[in-house]
């Protein structure tokens, strides 16, 4: 197959304990540390072992959001990818709007096979993949945990409520991302360094014509509900007591 | 006023219970009518159960051999030639649903609400956000249709006294043949299902390996528990990844839930919040996770799961 599009999403980094702003009105992002979406980070690492096995020849990392999400194209970039586009908006992008873009840089790039995270860690909707694969009327396989190729066809085992379940997908075709489909790499320093001379586009979401209209309206941000600290027991006759005292044995 | 219509899961023969727990969520909208809609190569059975629960007006059989496996590219053309006759199209959210209802949306051109944990009006929801660690209030247009996905773990499952009419229909809707079936590879079915189970003890990392992790599914067997793991016991290889509970795995609200060798990461605690009675047994009296159990116990697991086993038994 010919080229892979990669999408990546600028996220709070995983580690990072998010907390709720005191008014209500958002949560803390000031200052926090920014990474690329986990999922997709295993998007492309994917992506990248595809094309390092000779199944593949071009990885284009993509993102759509502000200047800034150009640190997180770096750092694809410099894990592998061989260039990278930054659909630029200062406008907040729900799912549906980001498969139009994507949808858009398809039409234009031409794409075998699409990955992406199964959803980003900030607002977890698990959306985007599925919703790109209906407009572009293709397959889609989510949850994967693992992707094989022949002949114009994928087959992509998903981790589902049941196990695995086992899907054949022609090409072209959507995959979204589950935790086990590999780990990525780390990015070494000169890599890092290659990375700044590949080459990185940037597109107004303006230019692409897509209708971005927000649909959703978030009105308030609150702290989850706390469960109570209970009792501690001492043994497990304790334990057995405290059972039986609610009932549960 | 509302006209719902509720995506059945089920495995062909059976109605899983996130059916049931959508459901009750739909009852909140106070909706003029909830349908329920069967996909099924033969869908006579599973059709009757969800014929039963309460609240539901109508179930909707469309049996069609390609509706066998539930394929999210297959069933979503039909569903969305479905929606015109609604104002919100629900499904569970279990992989089934986080996989055909973002699909449903698109065709319909509208964007997809994801985990709906309360309904505050037909048009105002409230659901997590960052895995669990803010939740917030989302208004949806009232000129589009809502598609929309039920965090199932925040509802208990409708009550089984109802009789809905079952009507069985054809749809005129091309399907694609780009997506194929092969197979479903599952745990072993005999022990009570994870999402649906009253009682879970779940076994993390400091079981040390997949044998000593029988320890776990023994005990859960004497007291008929399912078993479930933290994501360091299946990342270690412990058990397969359908037992994770936590945000990137299951999210479960069974009525007992014993965490035992689990320190508790924010990603596990998202998955097992709304659980009854939670019992923590660790060794580490720091664990976090003793900052949300109702029981604690401080203590070796490979003494005290033992000696638990036998004094229940």
């Amino acid at each position: 197959m010919e080229k892979i599009m990669v999408a990546v999403k600028r996220v709070v980094d995983y580690n990072v304990r998010v907390r709720v702003k005191p008014d209500g009105s958002g949560v803390v992002t000031d200052g926090v540390k920014m990474s690329i979406n986990p999922f997709d980070e295993i998007a492309l690492e994917e992506a990248l072992r595809i094309r390092e096995r000779g199944d593949a020849s071009e990885v284009i990392v993509v993102s759509i959001g502000s200047t800034e999400c150009q640190q997180q194209l770096r750092t694809g970039l410099a894990m592998g990818a061989d260039r990278a586009i930054l659909v630029e908006t200062s406008q907040a992008v729900e799912p549906l709007a980001a498969a139009r873009v994507l949808l858009k840089l398809i039409e234009r790039e031409g794409a075998d096979l699409v990955i992406l995270g199964k959803q980003a860690i900030d607002d977890d909707n698990s959306q985007t993949g599925q919703m790109l694969a209906a407009l572009w009327e293709r397959p889609q396989a989510t949850f994967a945990s693992a992707i094989e190729f022949a002949e114009g066809k994928a087959t992509v085992t998903r981790e589902v409520d049941a196990g695995l379940e086992v899907i054949e997908v022609d090409l072209p075709a959507v995959v979204t991302t589950d935790l086990r489909l590999n780990e990525p790499r780390y990015v070494k320093l000169p890599d890092i360094m290659k990375a700044k001379k590949k080459p990185l586009e940037n597109i107004a979401i303006a230019d692409l014509d897509v209708v971005i209209d927000p649909q959703f309206k978030v009105t308030n941000f609150a702290p989850p509900e706390q469960r109570q600290k209970g009792v501690m027991v001492e043994d497990v006759a304790g334990l057995v007591k405290a059972l039986k005292d609610k009932g549960l044995v | 006023m509302s006209r719902i219509l509720i995506v059945a899961e089920h495995d062909g023969s059976a109605l899983n219970a996130a059916t049931a727990k959508t459901v009750s969520c739909a009852a909140d909208f106070g909706a003029e009518g909830v349908d329920v809609v069967v996909f099924a190569a033969d869908g006579a059975s599973v059709a009757e159960q969800a014929a039963k629960l309460a609240g539901v007006a109508r179930v909707l059989r469309i049996d069609h051999t390609a509706n066998a496996q539930p394929l999210a590219a297959v069933l979503a053309p039909q569903v969305a030639a479905l929606a015109a006759d609604y104002s919100h199209v629900l499904g569970p959210s279990t992989t089934f649903g986080k996989d055909l209802m973002p699909r449903v949306a698109a065709l319909l051109g509208v964007g997809q609400l994801s985990d709906i944990m309360e309904v505050q009006s037909a048009y105002s929801f409230r659901r997590p956000i960052y895995a669990g660690n803010a939740v917030i209030t989302v208004e949806a247009p009232e000129d589009r249709t809502l598609v929309a996905t039920v965090r199932v773990a925040s509802y208990a499952a409708a009550a089984e006294d109802g009789a809905a009419e079952i009507e069985s229909r054809e749809l005129a809707v091309a399907l694609p043949e780009h997506t194929r079936f092969k197979e479903v590879r599952g745990g072993s079915s005999d022990r009570p299902d994870l999402q649906t189970a009253p009682r879970v003890v779940s076994g993390g990392r400091a079981l040390g390996s997949s044998e000593n992790f029988e320890l776990i599914f023994s005990f859960a067997d004497s007291i008929g528990a399912a078993v479930g793991a933290s994501r360091a016991a299946v990342d270690a290889g412990y058990v397969p990844n359908e037992l994770q509970v936590g945000q990137t795995g299951k999210i479960i609200a069974p009525e007992l839930y014993i965490a035992v060798g689990i320190s508790g990461a924010i990603q596990h605690l998202t998955g097992i919040k709304d659980a009854g009675t939670i019992v923590a047994i660790n060794k580490d009296g720091e664990a976090p996770i003793f900052e949300v159990a109702d029981i604690g116990l401080v203590g070796d697991l490979f003494k005290v799961i033992p000696e638990l086993q036998s004094a229940l038994n």
